[in-house]
């Protein structure tokens, strides 16, 4: 199953993960996200997470680890739309102060494409 | 403290079995009840500790896991994740927030910190080259508590 809708769309990567977001979901969407992370070069990578219905510590590795490697690309990264509970598991490991979260349900649509 | 029920299972260190772990545990508290967000945490835990299973203790291949549920009488609920793997030469500084082995590997370091927030007490009892053992107890808020 597919855990990954990517967009690109005026200097903005969006990568809209689905599901429940693991250890093992977290594997495959990761190379996706790189490859187009260095392809696109975007200014901004946004994690969407508002189809997301679970997620762990691996989730939280997985958001970290493209966050340092879009610091290297100069991108900033921002998280869109977690759960309460998603976005509890961010706020845990503190990643709060290096990453941006912002709830806009109006932007939903935009990738729907 | 009178147990009411316990299942006792085996899996091998497959990463698509950590979605099977959170749906056995599922399973197991669902009768009883449980708060929905005590649910959602304990599907965590169990997550965390079978990846750590998966991604330390059988680092270089593929071993079994054993998932322990049991609940008591007082909506006490026990849950213990084994494995023969590695194991963990010092377990204070693998419970500590942030500290991994495998910073390459996206690992972030928060797996046991999870485990400890989501419980009310959690156990690792760990020898080098013969496996850990984690124990994590929680006592399940009743249907009547608000």
């Amino acid at each position: 199953m597919e855990n990954l809708i990517i967009s690109y769309k005026d200097e903005v990567l969006t990568a809209k993960l689905l599901s429940e977001i693991d250890h093992h979901s977290a594997v495959n969407v990761r190379e996706k996200i790189d490859s187009e992370l260095y392809k696109q070069l975007p200014r901004t990578l946004i994690f969407d997470l508002s189809e997301v219905n679970f997620m762990d510590s691996s989730g939280l590795g997985l958001v970290l680890g493209r966050y340092s490697k879009a610091k290297e690309i100069g991108a900033e990264v921002n998280i869109k739309n977690p759960s309460k509970r998603t976005e509890k598991i961010f706020h845990m490991a503190g990643t709060d102060k290096l990453i941006k979260i912002i709830h806009d349900k109006e932007i939903k649509n935009e990738t729907n494409k | 403290m009178k147990q009411i029920n316990e299942i006792k299972c085996t899996f091998l260190s497959l990463s698509q079995n950590e979605g099977l772990a959170r749906s056995i545990v599922s399973g197991f508290l669902l009768p009883l009840d449980p708060d929905v967000e005590e649910l959602a945490d304990l599907r965590c835990a169990v997550s965390e500790a079978v990846t750590n299973c998966i991604v330390h203790a059988y680092r270089n291949g593929v071993g079994k896991i054993s998932l322990t549920l049991r609940a008591y009488e007082n909506r006490t609920f026990k849950m213990i994740v084994a494995d023969k793997g590695c194991g963990i030469a010092d377990v204070k500084e693998a419970r500590k927030p942030m500290f991994t082995t495998l910073p390459d590997e996206d690992r972030c370091g928060m797996g046991f910190s999870i485990m400890e927030s989501f419980s009310d007490k959690l156990d690792v009892k760990s020898k080098v080259g013969k496996g850990t053992r984690i124990t994590l107890t929680k006592k399940l808020s009743s249907a009547d508590d608000t």
